[in-house]
């Protein structure tokens, strides 16, 4: 894209990358504003269903559509205020800490097979890294608001989300070790095929795991019923008690971010990301004869119909959460943790045990229904490649790269001091290691 | 792709002097929660050094621990500072020479260790972004050897707009690899998954290992097994320390 601002616009290399990356900074925070807004409609539909009301419905026609535009303009014209004796840095900072860290996390979502906004070879463990830092946000509200109501709920989150991070961890663990990758396009890529190839089908591990991740999932996210740090009934409103206008508007745009985030990452690591159940585009894309290394307007058609799939999996994901949250009652924080610690912990580890065993030792090449091909147990000569820095001709098919960014990370020096090795050179030194 | 702003050079600039200035107002603000807030800018941007330079796991690693542990201490900032309002810590004379003998020593140190590699220059040509092939090359200044791969490696030209744009299509197009030169400054594309080979580092051969020639050097680079396993062990024993210094304490009544 910068080539084509550069060439084609005639913008010199500097502003074409500059260009660039301002369109995707752009696109990409569409996903938490636009995602934030129809995601407050629908909350306000759904719980109205759950509670057998109506729910918005005079607002812009027939079923109160208008009511997400009507909702940000009330908060942006709102008064920003600011309690006297408040740590005004932190008070004014803490909002934009947890919509960053929220936003950043969607870097390394991929929409689509190759669509990402930076493909990453460690995306599952980026995510996780980054979602964990929302919370700073939310002890900084709490702590700089000078209220008590915040700093309980500040307190409590941070137990909280340092507790479930653990199970989390665990339970994203589980896929990657069955796809022997963390980079979330390769998993989804991995899934193709009929639904039995999904990771959620793979083995009786990972399919509870997957409710297992559902649970810390929401906890991590702060939705109830382990909204704890907001829980109106004893803390007012929790963390954010203080903040009004456009500044609590970015925390419930971060809640409402990660929501979409971990319902993404759900999605590719348990539902086959933007593989449908049943492969229909797939079929058509073969018919057509469409090469999926090859860029082309085919690909692109194939892809956008990966996303409206992968979109809509994420969405499905997020009613989830909403019906939950209007289902379930409120835990005790000694029950949230005891949900995590003696339950979610436990469970995730025996799961994890399990899945090795089942892909390692029971059934390495899978059910016989399952057609789809998994890197951890592959040929060395498959992996040979990602472990050498010398030359690596599969390396283009197994991680194709993309030209997202404006500036290439994955380009950059390397000290060529050593010779390239081959995997038969590798088996060769671990034959000679184990003889010794 | 001749750009005239460097943007690795940019942003390492850019992350570097965040992670400077924010060390420095770690040392100089007295806001124990505040502190921690700069505590976290700075390692944040120490990851974005490691993202820059490719170390993409390492990067998440940082960001994970070094700022995720950052949390605890914001923690214990709050309740410290919760008997009365933003209680501040106060550094002693003393303390402040103390602190600036060690540090600066420390410092003298680092930036003689720093200074002192020879090779340590940006590349001379601003980084590339490789159109449709695989190859987005940069130069670099170690000269390869000959038995470098040909498939990724391309000959860097002085620079020259057309010339080198080019030369990279035609490379491209027709996927024939440049001739390898001695002279040239070779560039390549190096696969990003640093995981891996950190992963079987931790647990098998070292992937550095390999090309090793020397059949004694290469027995002396074994893997970081041992290692691993110590500090594994380590974090064990300080697991049931802190679980016995919490359990021997009186337990607290839960109120049903």
């Amino acid at each position: 894209m910068a080539q084509f601002f550069a060439e084609t616009v005639g913008l010199p290399w500097a502003v074409a990358y500059l260009v660039t990356g301002a369109i995707q900074c752009a696109l990409l925070i569409l996903v938490p504003f636009v995602g934030a807004m129809a995601f407050v409609w629908m909350e306000r539909k759904v719980s109205a269903r759950i509670q057998d009301r109506l729910g918005p419905t005079r607002c812009g026609g027939k079923f109160g559509w208008l009511q997400l535009l009507a909702d940000g303009l009330k908060l942006i014209t709102k008064e920003d205020l600011r309690p006297a004796d408040a740590d005004g840095t932190l008070f004014r900072l803490a909002p934009y800490i947890s919509f960053t860290a929220s936003y950043v996390a969607l870097l390394a979502l991929p929409f689509a097979s190759g669509w990402a906004a930076q493909q990453m070879n460690v995306a599952v463990f980026f995510i996780l890294a980054v979602l964990g830092l929302e919370v700073f946000g939310v002890i900084l509200a709490g702590y700089s608001s000078a209220s008590k109501w915040s700093l309980f709920g500040a307190m409590r989150e941070s137990a909280q989300v340092v507790s479930y991070e653990v199970p989390l961890g665990l339970c994203v663990v589980v896929p990657v070790l069955v796809a022997g990758t963390m980079d979330l396009v390769v998993i989804a890529d991995m899934q193709r095929g009929l639904f039995t190839n999904w990771f959620l089908f793979h083995d009786p591990f990972t399919f509870i795991t997957f409710f297992v991740f559902f649970t810390c999932a929401t906890a991590s996210v702060n939705r109830a019923p382990f909204d704890l740090a907001e829980a109106e009934s004893e803390l007012v409103a929790g963390f954010h008690t203080e903040y009004s206008g456009f500044r609590w508007l970015a925390f419930y745009m971060a809640e409402y971010g990660s929501m979409f985030t971990v319902s993404g990452l759900g999605a590719i690591l348990f539902f086959g990301g933007w593989n449908g159940p049943i492969p229909i585009v797939d079929g058509l894309a073969s018919l057509l004869g469409i090469n999926r290394t090859e860029p082309s307007f085919g690909l692109w058609l194939v892809n956008l119909l990966g996303l409206l799939n992968f979109v809509f999996k994420t969405v499905l994901g997020v009613t989830l959460l909403i019906w939950v949250r209007w289902t379930l009652p409120r835990l005790r924080i000694d029950q949230v943790m005891k949900t995590c610690l003696k339950y979610c912990t436990p469970i995730a580890a025996v799961m994890f045990v399990g899945a090795a065993l089942w892909t390692g030792v029971l059934f390495p090449s899978g059910m016989p229904w399952q057609t789809n091909v998994l890197g951890t147990f592959a040929e060395p000569a498959q992996l040979a490649p990602a472990l050498v820095h010398g030359p690596a001709p599969a390396a283009s098919e197994t991680a194709p790269t993309t030209r997202a960014a404006a500036f290439d990370t994955d380009s950059r020096p390397v000290a060529r001091d050593r010779e390239p090795a081959t995997a038969a050179q590798f088996a060769a030194q671990r034959s000679e290691g184990a003889s010794q | 792709m001749n750009d005239p702003i460097n943007w690795q050079s940019f942003f390492f600039l850019l992350f570097g002097l965040v992670a400077c200035v924010f060390a420095l107002a770690v040392v100089f603000s007295s806001n124990i929660v505040r502190m921690a807030f700069y505590l976290i800018l700075s390692l944040g941007s120490t990851s974005g050094l490691f993202f820059l330079a490719g170390a993409d796991f390492v990067g998440a690693m940082q960001l994970l621990i070094y700022v995720g542990g950052t949390l605890v201490l914001l923690v214990f900032g709050v309740m410290l500072t919760a008997q009365g309002p933003f209680v501040s810590l106060k550094t002693r004379g003393g303390e402040w020479v103390l602190a600036s003998i060690v540090g600066g020593a420390l410092f003298a140190v680092l930036a003689q260790r720093a200074v002192s590699i020879s090779d340590w220059h940006g590349p001379e040509r601003p980084l590339t972004l490789a159109d449709s092939g695989e190859a987005a090359s940069q130069p670099d200044s170690a000269t390869s050897d000959a038995a470098g791969p040909a498939d990724e490696t391309k000959e860097s030209e002085p620079f020259d707009p057309d010339g080198a744009r080019a030369e990279e299509n035609a490379a491209e197009d027709d996927k024939e690899p440049a001739p390898p030169t001695h002279e040239g400054r070779r560039v390549e594309l190096r696969d990003t998954r640093t995981a891996t080979a950190i992963g079987m580092a931790l647990s098998g051969p070292r992937v550095d290992s390999l090309g090793e020639p020397s059949a004694v050097r290469r027995g002396g680079m074994s893997s970081y097994v041992l290692p691993f396993e110590i500090v594994s062990v380590h974090l064990l024993v300080v697991l049931i320390g802190a679980a016995y210094l919490a359990r021997t304490k009186k337990r607290f009544k839960t109120e049903d």
